[in-house]
């Protein structure tokens, strides 16, 4: 989304901010710019999803590929879909249920483009068994600021087809994408829920659900210390198979709430209001393993139902760390992690933790690995957050970690070069008039942003 | 559904087109850019219309207007729904300075669609079914000096639209006067969007929502109704004085 003059475009985290030389909205895939012809670099952005400075480009200019969002054809036989690149999850999600499809990978919300799912192969709660978005994509069309629309896909320039999935928009805009659609009987989860109260137990639990169950995700309590380490809930579910459930009408959701202003994170996001929630949200579920089907919204997209959520955080805005560290050290490390995260007072509510799967992703930059996932909030304190989150990059590094970009605005251009063996090799296919903030302080061309 | 939609590739008409293309509605799209067209066109036949055909043609050439219609009503087998989406949205600046350019934005907005109106109410009146929609505005509430060309246009259409409802009500033939308020579109792209531009997917629905209960007079969103009760309200003494 756009900052309230419509100037510039805002990440999810709020921070950094930046200022656009100019947004280009574009209408019609059959009219569009000369990329060539701006002043600056480019880069496209689709609703601001990202958390960081990836979908940034200070100073430079935006392509705003938001209203791009006509559907071109769908094979219904084959699950095959072609859209534009600003078509968003929800609009796909819209189209395909009522058909019996659904997306084959989704990240935690739906209001993501369809261009920015494939520029940061974004993954979901079936990472385990379906591997990530771009593994499901069969072709796109790249436009370069030469002026050319080149068709990509594993057959048709594979390299740029590699380099664009997780290329965080930088080889090129997409205009229209095509990927396969995933065959549902009904929009229903078979769910199940189960309290763990130690860190080994979310191991045991993930043995036990990932051969059995398509999706998984845990929420974990930091804050209780050893010896457990965490506490949590283990969420895993399949596509129920009833087809008489299939014409039971999805109940509308509720009305959304709506954050209408910036709260102050020092009321919302303190050591005593998180360990208030984390007790409740712990023991709301009464007992240990609980069952039960639902539709499909609540369990994929809990936080979509609550609007601009990311204002809970202030205006200051709040950092997404988001890692995964190998299976080798996988319980040893993110024990040792969890530890530092407890000890140093900083936490938040929403620390999803799960096991990647072994599905290679054909991104030349794609984030999941095989190992063990967690991703985490921090308010934005000012340098004594960012002090913290350089000496958590050492503990995370120390067992082979690598951090997302999609949700990253400060790791060290060192950091992302060790996680991302492939970087060089990418760099080849990046359009040489786009750019980001990302990439410009990753690669070490700027210097990470001073704290607003 | 039997529907023609003139200017197809505005973003309010193809919005509401999207409602009725989820019932299965069959569409002749006219406008003047065969790739718009054909952008709409797919967009809508992936949403369910059982077809989508597109018609190039420049509805401001007034000459061409019973062609236009006779072709439409081939194609379909028929008409059912015709909604009339066309229009431009002129430098009112300009306007003040040149007839020309004045009488340019009356023909796009308002004769071109007289004259569409003229030929349609026609063949709906014999066949005694069918409905006319027409995107008119709120512009055409009161004249406003930051926009009264159009504003003209508009009242001269929605004008127009009463008349035609009054005549046509015997016969069974709906007549639609849709009055969007400001909306965040191509059109208004060059515009500062403040907290009053509502998408065109409200509107679209709005719309459709409008045309199958059979309203007259469709604000979109309601909220507008509302805005220009209070603004036709205001006195003319105090209204010539204020800069709305």
């Amino acid at each position: 989304m756009f900052s309230e003059n419509k100037q510039s475009p805002t990440s999810w985290g709020r921070y950094p901010k930046v200022k656009s030389k100019q947004v280009v909205p574009l209408f019609w895939r059959s009219e569009l710019p000369d990329l060539a012809s701006f002043d600056g670099s480019v880069l496209p952005y689709g609703y601001g999803r990202s958390y960081g400075d990836s979908c940034l480009n200070d100073s430079g200019v935006t392509l705003d590929a938001s209203r791009l969002t006509n559907f071109i054809a769908f094979d219904d036989q084959e699950g095959l879909l072609k859209c534009e690149a600003g078509v968003s999850l929800a609009n796909v999600l819209e189209l395909a249920v009522p058909r019996g499809w659904f997306l084959p990978v989704s990240p935690g919300t739906k209001f993501v483009s369809v261009g920015g799912a494939i520029a940061n192969d974004v993954h979901g709660k079936n990472h385990h068994s379906a591997g990530t978005f771009g593994c499901h994509v069969t072709q796109f069309e790249l436009l370069r600021s030469t002026g050319e629309h080149i068709i990509c896909s594993p057959t048709q320039n594979p390299e740029l087809f590699r380099a664009t999935i997780g290329g965080l928009g930088l080889t090129g805009i997409i205009i229209w994408a095509e990927f396969r659609l995933k065959r549902i009987v009904n929009p229903y989860i078979d769910t199940v829920s189960v309290r763990f109260e130690s860190l080994d137990e979310f191991f045991d639990l993930s043995a036990e659900f990932e051969p059995q169950y398509e999706y998984s995700v845990s929420w974990v309590d930091m804050l209780i210390g050893e010896p457990n380490t965490c506490r949590g809930k283990f969420s895993a579910g399949n596509n129920n198979q009833d087809p008489d459930l299939a014409k039971k009408p999805l109940k509308k959701s509720k009305l959304p709430l709506s954050i209408p202003f910036d709260l102050s994170p020092a009321l919302t996001v303190n050591p005593l209001s998180l360990k208030a929630f984390n007790e409740l949200y712990y023991h709301v579920q009464v007992q240990k393993r609980v069952e039960k089907t639902s539709s499909y919204e609540p369990f994929f997209y809990p936080l979509d139902s609550i609007h601009d959520w990311n204002r809970m955080y202030g205006s200051r805005g709040f950092f997404q760390y988001q890692f995964v560290i190998p299976f080798e050290d996988g319980r040893n490390g993110m024990r040792s992690i969890m530890r530092f995260i407890a000890k140093n007072d900083e936490g938040s509510f929403l620390n999803v933790l799960k096991e990647f799967g072994t599905r290679k992703s054909p991104g030349m930059l794609s984030f999941p690995r095989p190992g063990v996932n967690l991703a985490i909030d921090f308010a934005n304190r000012g340098p004594r957050t960012l002090r913290f989150l350089d000496k958590l990059d050492r503990v995370v590094e120390d067992s082979g970690g690598a951090f997302y970009p999609a949700k990253d605005a400060r790791m060290s251009s060192a950091s992302f070069k060790k996680c991302y063996s492939e970087w060089d090799e990418f760099q080849k296919y990046i359009d040489p008039k786009f750019s980001s903030t990302f990439w410009r302080r990753v690669t070490g061309e700027e210097k990470s942003p001073v704290l607003v | 559904m039997k529907i023609a939609i003139i200017g197809a590739s505005s973003a309010i008409a193809h919005e509401a087109a999207k409602c009725f293309a989820r019932d299965h509605a069959e569409f002749v799209l006219v406008g003047r850019s065969e790739d718009k067209l054909s952008v709409v066109a797919d967009d809508l036949k992936v949403w369910g219309a059982q077809r989508a055909e597109i018609y190039v043609q420049d509805v401001t050439d007034l000459e061409q207007h019973e062609e236009l219609l006779a072709h439409t009503i081939e194609t379909l087998g028929g008409l059912d729904l015709i909604l009339i989406a066309h229009g431009t949205l002129g430098d009112q600046r300009k306007s003040e300075l040149s007839v020309a350019e004045t009488l340019k934005e009356l023909n796009n907005n308002a004769i071109s669609v007289i004259s569409l109106l003229t030929l349609v109410a026609n063949y709906f009146e014999d066949r005694k079914s069918g409905c006319i929609a027409v995107i008119s505005s709120v512009a055409g509430d009161r004249g406003r000096k930051s926009n009264y060309v159009y504003g003209t246009a508009k009242a001269t259409v929605s004008t127009f639209l009463q008349g035609l409802r009054n005549r046509l009500a015997k016969s069974g033939v709906s007549v639609v006067t849709i009055k969007p308020g400001t909306v965040a579109t191509p059109m208004t792209a060059h515009m500062k969007q403040g907290l009053l531009f509502a998408q065109p997917k409200v509107v679209g629905e709005c719309i459709y929502n409008g045309i199958k209960k059979h309203h007259d007079v469709i604000y979109a969103p309601g909220y507008w109704r509302y805005i220009m009760f209070v603004i036709k309200s205001i006195p003319e003494s105090v209204f010539k004085k204020l800069s709305v």
